[in-house]
């Protein structure tokens, strides 16, 4: 599909990750902005990734190190007598 | 996701224990969380979160600057986790394969409006079962670019020290592991909706 400004999805698609991450300059980014209130292919997919990253990032927050897994690295390291209690517990 | 905490570099290359063990606690949950991602395993991403800070407590002295501390540490554990990979399927590579250059191999199919769905659905037993077959299913090499850069929030330039790829293979290979989860997750999740109009 081609539209205005001569602005294809497939630029949208190679320009996608760095949209996301902001990491374009503003003219690029309006191209893009405007190009996808105009297509609704390329509004989902950004919709979807960025989505999707944010799943992945939520989940990946919620992990904790296990304490066992805490204290034999610590064990390891000898540096059993320097090991904190545990913040996490409270602090998420 | 970068820890922010600052650390005395003279301190840590004089081997200072209680610097050394702050170093531990500001990055211990980062590289297990990596190598267990990596390789989807909790007694081996024990091993390769113990033989990085191993590595690191004996290769102290040579580090020059806090960023190089950090992407040090995830280029070992990446290192690390590969070796243990490559001990039960010894074809498990970071190289570039021939299939990554077939330009359209990465177009957008499944095009589900799924962001809608209530974030309680999105983030249910079930949707992260989803989530974590997805990343599994990735290719190692994409796997582990996406994980420092999204997940562990390691710059392009880290993320390529790290794994010793140039700023371009980063990026082409973040997109297609981001379009390529995107494409499961919205399989699965077009999926639901479908269901979820049904009722
Ligand atoms: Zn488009």
């Amino acid at each position: 599909m081609i539209h205005e400004h001569g602005l294809e999805c497939r630029d949208l698609l190679g320009n996608l990750s760095e949209f996301i991450d902001g990491g374009l300059d503003d003219e690029t980014c309006e191209k893009l902005r405007s190009h996808m209130s105009g297509c609704e292919n390329c509004r989902l997919v950004f919709d979807t990734t960025t989505r999707t990253i944010y799943l992945y990032q939520t989940v990946a927050n919620e992990t904790a190190l296990p304490e066992d897994v805490r204290g034999r690295l610590f064990n390891t390291l000898k540096l059993d007598d320097l090991i904190k209690p545990t913040r996490r517990a409270h602090e998420s | 996701m970068e820890t922010v905490a600052e650390f005395s570099l003279e301190l840590l290359r004089a081997g200072d224990r209680v610097e050394f063990a702050r170093l531990v606690e500001s990055f211990s949950v980062s590289i297990y969380r990596l190598a267990l991602q990596m390789l989807g395993n909790q007694q081996d991403a024990e091993d390769v979160l113990q033989i990085t800070f191993v590595k690191a407590f004996q290769h102290l002295g040579e580090f020059e600057g806090r960023s190089s501390l950090s992407t040090w540490l995830y280029r070992v554990a990446t290192n690390e986790a590969l070796m243990l990979m490559r001990r039960k399927d010894a074809s498990v590579s970071l190289d570039e394969e021939k299939s990554d250059d077939e330009g359209d191999s990465f177009q957008p199919h499944e095009l589900a409006d799924w962001t809608k769905l209530p974030e309680g659905d999105l983030l249910d037993v079930e949707a992260r079962t989803q989530l974590e077959k997805a990343i599994r299913s990735l290719p190692v090499r994409l796997r582990a670019v996406f994980l420092m850069r999204d997940i562990e929030g390691l710059s392009i330039r880290d993320t390529g020290e790290a794994l010793g790829l140039t700023e371009t293979a980063v990026k082409t290979r973040l997109l297609r592991a981001r379009l390529q989860l995107r494409e499961k997750l919205s399989a699965y999740f077009g999926e639901r909706l479908r269901q979820e109009n049904k009722k």
